[in-house]
């Protein structure tokens, strides 16, 4: 069977406007974090207590979600689905341009983004972000190398190979992404070999659902068909990864509640932490599991709005979920002696640390997402990543209609 | 021989590749560059926490003016390279107070964690921050088991040549490395608290096997915080 794509014309006035929105958002946030570096880190929301904020839970999220964008792509290739091959390119590009956007946001909040060049020449070998720089670069090559693949016809025939590998490369990316936290040994959020496979897990979720908010806007902005089999094989996947990635938040924190070390951390995610524990009931469960779950495999999940809508609860959730991980992680004091508590500290020690996130963290955030969007926007302009239709006969050779 | 400007900065490059100390040279002003640290030293603390004074920080102070740390009056964002703390007993409820900072681990994770090297130890056991390469990522503040590092929140004045701060770079105790290579054999905060009568803090080498705080160590019971992640600290304490 032959896939058609076709670029968009992009022209027409809401196209523009579009562009003009995202622009907007891109524009806002860099003069955010330009405020930021002009007069200092002290005006944000972080401090010595909280030092990574907003900019990273934005920033780990879009880079988590860059390679769960690329699975519909993987389902394609390593997996052999054919429904799935047309969708292929479009997950691709979603995969850089999430990536590009999440290290964007990680840049400009780094106390010296002028010093770019240092981080790309001074390496230490030993550092999981310093790998990380390698896993990124190579993530944008290979998949940058799997798209031409697919693009170009007589190139075909490598897809399956170069699928593979870029899968690999994903998996291996995401695990480099949660072991930044999973080797922090001095705190006790994060001391724990499950955060990569758990990220991985997020990742599937995440990604999904952002590609699935994508798709469905470019379709039906562009006035192209998308069947209603085609539509539902992707929901229901939705529906399977968000249960996934509530089956290993259950098990991190059943882990953590056997381990009588773990109790203090445990007690204040789950009931203590104040904003914290609001951000995890509410936010990361309510709103990024149960509302989502509750949509997608009730009667509310043959309505497109309501599908549409739970992907955006998924990736609330997956934001609630950065900030409960990052933020509350920081926010719990370190053990610094076994057997006795800090009562007086001029640095805030034993203390569980205050923060409120600040307007120009939130929108150098909300201004990544909006690089990510405006990047996707133009290259489906400039090149053919959509299909021309995603009608049930035209995206799934062994599709067969219902018999009336 | 005359050079043109091209072969001059040719052997510029070349000199400066050939100097890898230069960095320390530049941190620690006053020792000549080919004397660099070796591992025969390693430097170190000893703290009683049994002497230091409830109310007292007489360390602190000298640290910072030493160092010229000053911060904004803004509590949770002013850095601190030392500071004291008060602890209570969870169940005897006995109640000290100990001074806190950079533990200069022989196996320091801010270390193992920084991206580009700029963290890094010196062969005699002094971790520091090279000021030139911290791209002000924060990893190592997230590493840190003690909450030892400040990142530089805004504008700094009144730096020392020997201790630069720049806005958006990450800084902590130094073991007054300055004084170190000067040889003064103390730190600010050990000679703070020596003049105010309590001699809680004692600097020295812990290889040294005359010297000290050697000797103490291998008298009495001592303990390094945080013990479980094995980090060999340089500075230890006794009396908790
Ligand atoms: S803040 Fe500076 S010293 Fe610390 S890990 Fe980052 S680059 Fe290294």
């Amino acid at each position: 069977m032959h896939i058609h794509y076709r670029s968009i014309e992009g022209r027409s006035v809401g196209f523009l406007a579009l562009l003009g929105l995202l622009g907007a958002i891109v524009a806002v946030g860099l003069g955010a974090a330009l405020y930021m570096e002009h007069n200092g880190h002290w005006l944000t929301g972080m401090t010595n207590q909280i030092v990574w904020g907003m900019p990273h839970v934005f920033a780990v999220f879009l880079i988590v979600a860059a390679s769960g964008a690329l699975n519909v792509a993987s389902i394609a290739s390593v997996f052999g689905r054919q429904m799935y091959k047309p969708l292929s390119r479009l997950s691709g590009l979603l995969a850089i341009t999430l990536l590009v956007g999440g290290l964007a946001v990680l840049v400009l909040d780094l106390g010296r983004p002028d010093r770019l060049t240092v981080a790309m020449t001074y390496y230490n070998f030993k550092s999981i972000f310093a790998w990380n720089i390698f896993l990124y670069i190579g993530f944008l090559l290979v998949v940058a190398a799997y798209l031409w693949i697919m693009m170009e016809r007589r190139m075909n025939d490598y897809s399956k190979p170069v699928g593979v590998f870029a899968f690999t490369w994903r998996l291996i990316l995401t695990t480099g992404t949660g072991s930044i936290f999973g080797f922090l040994v001095a705190r006790s959020a994060y001391d724990t070999a499950v955060l990569a496979p758990m990220f991985i897990v997020f990742s599937f979720a995440y990604g999904l659902a952002i590609f699935l908010l994508v798709l469905m806007a470019a379709m039906a902005w562009t006035g192209r068909a998308f069947g209603d089999a085609v539509f539902a094989r992707l929901r229901n996947l939705l529906g399977v990864f968000i249960a996934g990635a509530f089956y290993f938040v259950l098990v991190y924190h059943l882990t953590n509640l056997y381990i009588t070390e773990r109790h203090g951390i445990e007690a204040f995610i789950l009931r203590d932490g104040g904003q914290f524990t609001a951000a995890f009931w509410l936010g990361q469960v309510i709103v990024g599991y149960v509302a989502p779950f509750a949509i997608v495999y009730s009667r509310l999940g043959r309505s497109r709005a309501m599908v549409a809508l739970a992907a955006v609860l998924v990736v609330l959730g997956g934001i609630a979920q950065m900030y409960v991980t990052i933020i509350g992680g920081q926010a719990y004091p370190m053990p610094l002696f076994a057997d006795k508590d800090i009562i007086e500290s001029s640095f805030f020690d034993g203390q569980v640390a205050a923060y409120t996130p600040s307007l120009p963290e939130l929108l150098l955030g909300v201004g990544g997402i909006g690089i990510a969007l405006i990047a996707t926007t133009f290259a489906v302009k400039v090149l053919p990543f959509l299909p021309a239709s995603l009608a049930d006969a035209d995206a799934d050779p062994h599709y067969k209609p219902e018999a009336a | 021989m005359s050079l043109n400007r091209r072969e001059f900065l040719g052997l510029t490059a070349v000199a400066a590749l050939a100097t890898p100390g230069l960095r320390l040279v530049e941190l620690a002003q006053a020792r000549a560059p080919e004397e660099t640290a070796t591992k025969l030293q390693r430097w170190g603390l000893l703290i009683d926490a049994a002497k230091c004074a409830d109310g007292c920080d007489a360390c602190v102070t000298a640290c910072h003016v030493e160092n010229g740390v000053t911060g904004h009056n803004r509590p949770a964002t002013d850095p601190q390279w030392i500071r004291k703390v008060k602890i209570k007993d969870r169940q005897t409820g006995y109640v000290q107070t100990l001074p806190l900072m950079c533990q200069h681990c022989e196996h320091p994770p801010c270390v193992d964690v920084c991206p580009t090297g700029a963290s890094f130890k010196r062969a005699d056991g002094i971790v520091l921050v090279d000021k030139h390469i911290c791209i002000g990522c924060r990893y190592c503040m997230m590493a840190c088991p003690y909450k030892a590092r400040s990142f530089i929140h805004e504008d700094t004045k009144d730096q020392k040549p020997h201790a630069p701060r720049g806005k958006g770079t990450v800084e902590s105790c130094t073991l007054c490395v300055h004084k170190v290579d000067r040889g003064d054999n103390t730190t600010a905060c050990a000679e703070a608290c020596k003049k105010e009568g309590h001699e809680a803090i004692l600097f020295g080498d812990l290889n040294d096997a005359g010297s000290e705080i050697r000797k103490r160590l291998a008298s009495a019971p001592s303990t390094q915080l945080r013990p479980d992640l094995k980090l060999n600290t340089g500075v230890r304490y006794t009396g908790l």
